[in-house]
């Protein structure tokens, strides 16, 4: 049993996380607000069927992705299951590594951050689909494990995999589009193999 | 999840030689690795491979960056509004819940 006139000391140094999980989620700033505010509302309700000592990150977001998919995505009529194309593996690396003229001194973190700016890469995991969207969130920005996601998000854990596997191969083709687009990348016909 | 078992375990054989990845199977289990989801001896054939092949390692270096990239892009700062706002919330509720429990009870703090 966790008190809970101890839920304010606890719980609210998330909120930042928690904050920027809801923008990814529902993608504008007041629905995020919203949406933060219900589930700090719901936590503090619930608060003393939180089991101290157990992971009180994972409970918030249990109930930010609950609180999502049930409220917001539901008023909005998204279709429940969406997917993400079938993407190979190191799509952006054998991209980016075949571009003409690329230095291959520099690192891969100068090529990538060299190309793409926050807004890039926050408008690719947005364009994602529900399910890869918060899988992949909840794994690159959160770093939860596998196991944890599967508790958060409440599907098997081969689930879990396969969305953020797919769901990472997809965000690296969206950021090679928007590459393209803004002239970026150099349009390539594929891997040099 | 992961058994590591190929087909070709012949039980009670304990593999003293990490098995052999290739090129394939690194790319294949590369995220499983950078997640830290694998059993320690399939980390340790991965690593090593990754230390031995310079593509794939290279390739493991940039997806492990990427990943830092967005993860570091999503850092966004809360509203000092929002905060105010649940702070607020929050007060209420106790102040809903604690005239509830007073209205049951009045010993109750």
């Amino acid at each position: 049993m966790a008190d809970q006139a101890r839920f304010t000391e606890q719980a609210m140094e998330y909120m930042p996380a928690l904050y920027s999980a809801a923008l990814r989620m529902t993608r504008n700033p007041a629905d995020a607000e919203d949406l933060v505010q219900e589930t700090y509302l719901k936590a503090y309700r619930g608060f003393g069927g939180f089991s101290e000592g157990t992971n009180l990150k994972a409970w918030l977001y249990r109930i930010l992705t609950n609180t999502y998919i049930n409220a917001y995505r539901a008023s909005k009529r998204r279709p429940e299951i969406a997917d993400v194309d079938d993407v190979e593996d190191l799509y952006l690396y054998r991209r980016l590594a075949s571009v003409p003229g690329g230095d291959p001194g520099r690192s891969a973190e100068d090529l990538v951050l060299e190309r793409f700016t926050d807004d890039d890469v926050k408008a690719a995991l947005e364009s994602l689909p529900d399910a890869f969207r918060i899988a992949v969130l909840l794994a690159d920005v959160e770093g939860f494990s596998y196991k944890e996601i599967a508790e958060i998000t409440d599907v098997p854990i081969g689930t879990v995999m396969s969305r953020i596997h797919r769901g990472r191969r997809a965000l690296q083709k969206a950021l090679h589009e928007f590459g393209e687009a803004r002239g970026l990348v150099v349009t390539s016909p594929g891997p040099a193999e | 999840m992961s058994k590591g078992a190929r087909g070709v375990d012949e039980g009670g054989g304990a593999s003293q030689v990490p098995p052999v990845v290739d090129c394939a199977d690194a790319v294949h289990q590369l995220y499983d690795y950078l997640d830290g989801e694998l059993t320690e001896e399939r980390r340790k054939a991965i690593a090593l491979h990754l230390d031995l092949c310079g593509s794939c390692g290279e390739a493991a270096e940039f997806e492990q960056e990427l990943r830092m990239v967005i993860a570091n892009c999503c850092r966004d700062r809360v509203p000092e509004s929002l905060k105010a706002r649940i702070a607020d919330a929050l007060h209420l509720e106790a102040a809903r819940q604690a005239g509830a429990a007073g209205d049951r009870d009045p010993a109750a703090p």
